[in-house]
């Protein structure tokens, strides 16, 4: 059976912080075309505190994950600040209790997320926002999972539906959030937090993929 | 850029260090530093009122708080919503055992880290009823008004909810003339020049000159049309207009009025459009009962104006005429 550690897997949520960080500027310039201008400086804010947590303590996927999710609930307001912070803290809930993550619970991890975010938000695919990235990259993840795809396979599903969710919302017309008031003029620009989903669900990915890596070694 | 800024990261840091200072004698800071509350929250038996939202529209949010209005303010980022923390404090410096009321704008960040803040609030037992502003005509079509965003309307329903509180109303009669105001209110906004957030450094958005947006948001959000700058009586005809067909008030009814710059916009400039804007409401048959003028609700520096009408009834009349003490002038 395909599964990794929950126990320091922590690091993972530190490399998600650092493609964040690293990305700060991009983000900030597509949220400049038809947003305010501050996705780039909120996330990277956001995930610089959470890692500056979780750096050095030895955490498990699940801290880390709630580390993050509270970091992001109660110090980054906006949009993004309850969107992720919720996605986060439900990943921690789900696997908080599953000492190995493996295929089955990684898939209730991504879902639960899901539902965490529409709970809140009133944003359905096709209106350009995060969940156009994290709705068909769940979907793919499950379905490469039903077709008896293994773990790491079903991994890279989830990246390459990602990205293409990503790049779907550029043809897209927002239809809420701060550039759902530029309706038509939205069309032609990515959307920042679709794009940040995509980055952040990639750094998951590989993250996973690696201590899939690792632990399969280690068995043998 | 020429502004009056130490740091652009720290700008609301600093600006709620000055605006604290400024008038001790009726806010202070509360332990969570994006929290205002009044001096006197809470009070014991009394519904808490709250609200919050961005920064960027002073003396909006925290110039609200005070005696008879606002208990406590949640202060967020430069047009972000604050953080569900922050309305969860707030929430708490307001709570006198009775619940509280949280009454804001229909934003989507607003409505997200509101409804958190609920949740959170539940677990200790403390009561959060919502109304949410959606005054803003031009934002939304009159067959979608639950779309339509808030603006300075705010005002006026912090007034009447914020007295009716300290009368000692239930939470659910408090809410109720909230709601009850806000449904009243009809907003317009008009801007003439662009705003600036300084950590971004160039405007959000452009507003070719000679031209100005009839239905501008406060952010900047894209108004209903783009047109040639015309003389102040015109302008003042069409925001008069558009706010009183949405309304459709029978002849006799009392308003309130309420004209509040942008940000960027001489004083002078407001009290010549409130030269027309009476003309036209008391032209429809309507009385105006009280005229609010000058700088209520800003965004940043944008040049501009937004107009508000309330229709009264007996009970919003006499809320609306109780004495405040709040920094903002009332």
């Amino acid at each position: 059976m395909q599964q990794f550690e929950n126990a320091s897997a922590g690091d993972i949520v530190l490399s998600i912080a650092d493609r964040i960080i690293e990305n700060r500027a991009y983000l900030s310039e597509i949220d400049g075309k038809i947003g305010d201008g501050d996705h780039g400086v909120n996330m990277a804010k956001g995930f610089g505190m959470a890692a500056d947590r979780i750096r050095g303590n030895d955490m498990s996927l699940a801290t880390a994950l709630d580390t993050l999710g509270t970091v992001l609930m109660t110090e980054i307001g906006g949009s993004m600040g309850p969107l992720y912070g919720v996605m986060f803290t439900q990943f921690a809930e789900t696997i908080e209790k599953s000492p190995a993550i493996d295929v089955r619970t990684f898939s209730a991890m991504l879902s639960n997320g899901l539902d965490g975010i529409q709970s809140i938000g009133s944003a359905k695919v096709g209106d350009k926002t995060l969940l156009d990235t994290l709705v068909p990259a769940i979907e793919a993840f499950d379905a490469a999972n039903a077709d008896g795809k293994s773990f790491p396979d079903a991994l890279d599903a989830l990246v390459v539906a990602a990205e293409k969710g990503r790049d779907s919302t550029r043809d897209l017309v927002a239809k809420v959030g701060r550039a759902s008031r530029l309706g038509e003029r939205s069309v032609g620009v990515l959307d920042a937090g679709a794009t940040s989903c995509a980055l952040i669900l990639k750094a998951l990915a590989l993250g996973a993929k690696q201590k899939l890596l690792m632990s399969a070694t280690a068995g043998r | 850029m020429q502004r009056f800024i130490n740091n652009p990261d720290e700008v609301v840091e600093d600006t709620v260090k000055g605006f604290v200072k400024a008038h001790a004698d009726l806010v202070r800071l509360a332990s969570n530093p994006r929290v205002i509350a009044a001096r006197h929250a809470p009070v014991d038996g009394k519904v808490g009122v709250i609200t919050g939202g961005g920064s960027g529209h002073e003396p909006a949010f925290i110039g609200y708080t005070g005696r008879n209005m606002l208990d406590a303010v949640a202060v967020g980022e430069l047009f972000s919503s604050p953080t569900a923390k922050s309305f969860l404090d707030a929430a708490r410096e307001a709570n006198g055992g009775k619940g509280v009321v949280c009454l804001y704008g229909n934003y989507a960040g607003d409505n997200m880290n509101v409804k958190m803040a609920i949740k959170l609030a539940a677990k200790e037992d403390i009561t959060i009823a919502t109304v949410v502003a959606n005054d803003d005509v031009c934002s939304a079509g009159p067959d979608e008004r639950e779309k339509r965003r808030g603006v300075a309307g705010e005002i006026f329903m912090w007034k009447c909810a914020g007295a009716l509180a300290a009368e000692g109303a239930s939470l659910e009669a408090v809410q109720a003339v909230a709601q009850r105001a806000i449904d009243n209110c009809r907003s317009i906004g008009v801007g003439l020049g662009p705003c600036t957030l300084p950590a971004v450094g160039h405007p959000n958005f452009l507003i070719e000159p000679g031209t100005m947006e009839v239905g501008i948001g406060h952010h900047g959000e894209p108004g209903v049309r783009v047109e040639p700058l015309k003389p102040a009586a015109e302008i003042a005809r069409d925001m008069a207009k558009i706010v009183l067909d949405d309304h459709d008030l029978a002849a006799g009814t009392e308003v309130a009025v309420l004209v509040s710059g942008l940000g960027a916009t001489p004083a002078n400039e407001l009290y010549i459009l409130n030269d027309t804007i009476e003309q036209e409401i008391t032209g429809r048959g309507l009385t105006i009962h009280k005229t609010y003028i000058g700088n209520y609700f800003t965004s940043l520096e944008m040049v501009g104006a937004t107009l508000t009408v309330m229709a009264l009834d007996a009970e919003l009349k006499r809320l609306l005429d109780v004495d405040v003490d709040c920094p903002a002038r009332l």
